[in-house]
């Protein structure tokens, strides 16, 4: 597939456009359709159409694998801390009123955006790391293979 | 559609099917107005889980094999009839489809239909149900999500550092192609 050229010229065209997209879920999931779940796994869509046209190694040059394991990590971190930041400030845990005093409508919206940006990250990593692993693991298989042949 | 994956001996067609299966049904998600739930089956069901099937596909055999498939599944038969049927006879107990004095629509549904711009000041119920409402339900689902790429690097991850030792000069042969 790497050979290709229409392949090439034409994921080159959408990947910018699945990225906006998902991120459009992502950050208008309150007035539309959408969330963190969705724009996740559409951001790593893009990214695994990245890996299938042009190459593992090079899709692993933009997001390393070891990326991808913090930014899993990183997203369930944010979630969890935006829930003991409200317990820090006096609320319950996942209490979003506390984030911003005196303004319960904007303290809600704060919360939700920030709790939605951690599963979008999580489950984008997520995503990535299963497909990473799947492609690496078809990569050992298939030089495993040609050592037998050799 | 179910049965035709089911009766497909070729795992590549019957994959296809699953992704134009998710397809349908998230367009009969959208066709009952429920935007949300048809993203997620068509990002996640039609788009996602096709591709990682098919990369675990390339890792097995294509074709079903025939001789595991056919005989000796007349106990399996029967379990799979008698809870069939079981289950068709619960759904004589269902309250009607749609209608408005169903008990799920009675509980805590009218509170967030209601008052839930008044407290977010968003519009997208759901949004608000699932990350502000129902937030400790979407924190433990966050946590299954990671749970399971933890669990997919222990089965899959090992098999590099295994490779990694052997491995000195072929890095060329990596970059070359």
């Amino acid at each position: 597939m790497k050979t290709n050229g229409i392949l090439r010229v034409v994921t080159r065209f959408l990947i910018p456009l699945i990225m906006l997209f998902a991120l459009y879920i992502q950050f208008h999931g309150e007035y539309s359709p959408g969330g963190g779940f969705q724009a996740g796994v559409i951001f790593a869509a893009a990214w695994i159409l990245f890996a299938l046209v042009f190459g593992l190694d090079e899709a692993l040059a933009v997001i390393p694998a070891f990326a991808q394991k913090v930014l899993a990590t990183v997203g369930v971190m944010l979630y969890a801390s935006i829930g003991v930041l409200g317990v820090v400030l006096g609320g319950r845990f996942l209490d979003y009123a506390p984030l911003i005093p005196g303004s319960p409508q904007g303290a809600q919206q704060a919360g939700i955006v920030l709790v939605e940006l951690g599963v979008g990250i999580t489950v984008a990593a997520v995503v990535m790391i299963i497909y990473t692993l799947f492609a690496d693991r078809l990569r050992v298989v298939e030089e495993s293979k040609q050592e037998d042949l050799d | 559609m179910a049965v035709a994956v089911l009766r497909m001996r070729d795992l590549f067609a019957a994959v296809m099917l699953f992704a134009i299966y998710s397809l349908v049904s998230a367009s009969l998600f959208a066709v009952l107005d429920a935007g949300d739930v048809a993203l997620t089956e068509a990002a996640v069901g039609a788009g996602i889980s096709t591709i990682l099937m098919l990369v675990a596909l390339s890792l097995a055999p294509r074709h079903e094999d025939d001789d595991r498939v056919r005989g000796r599944n007349l106990s399996a038969l029967a379990v799979v009839l008698v809870t069939g049927a079981s289950l068709i006879y619960a759904t004589w107990d269902l309250p009607p489809f749609g209608a408005a004095d169903n008990p799920v629509h009675q509980h805590v549904t009218p509170y967030y239909l209601e008052e839930s711009y008044g407290d977010m000041g968003i519009p997208n119920v759901v949004a608000s149900i699932l990350a502000s409402y129902r937030s400790i339900d979407t924190l433990g689902e966050v946590y299954v999500i990671f749970t399971a790429g933890i669990g997919v690097m222990m089965l899959l991850g090992a098999t590099r550092r295994r490779r990694r030792q052997p491995v000195e000069e072929p890095s060329d042969e990596d970059g070359g192609e």
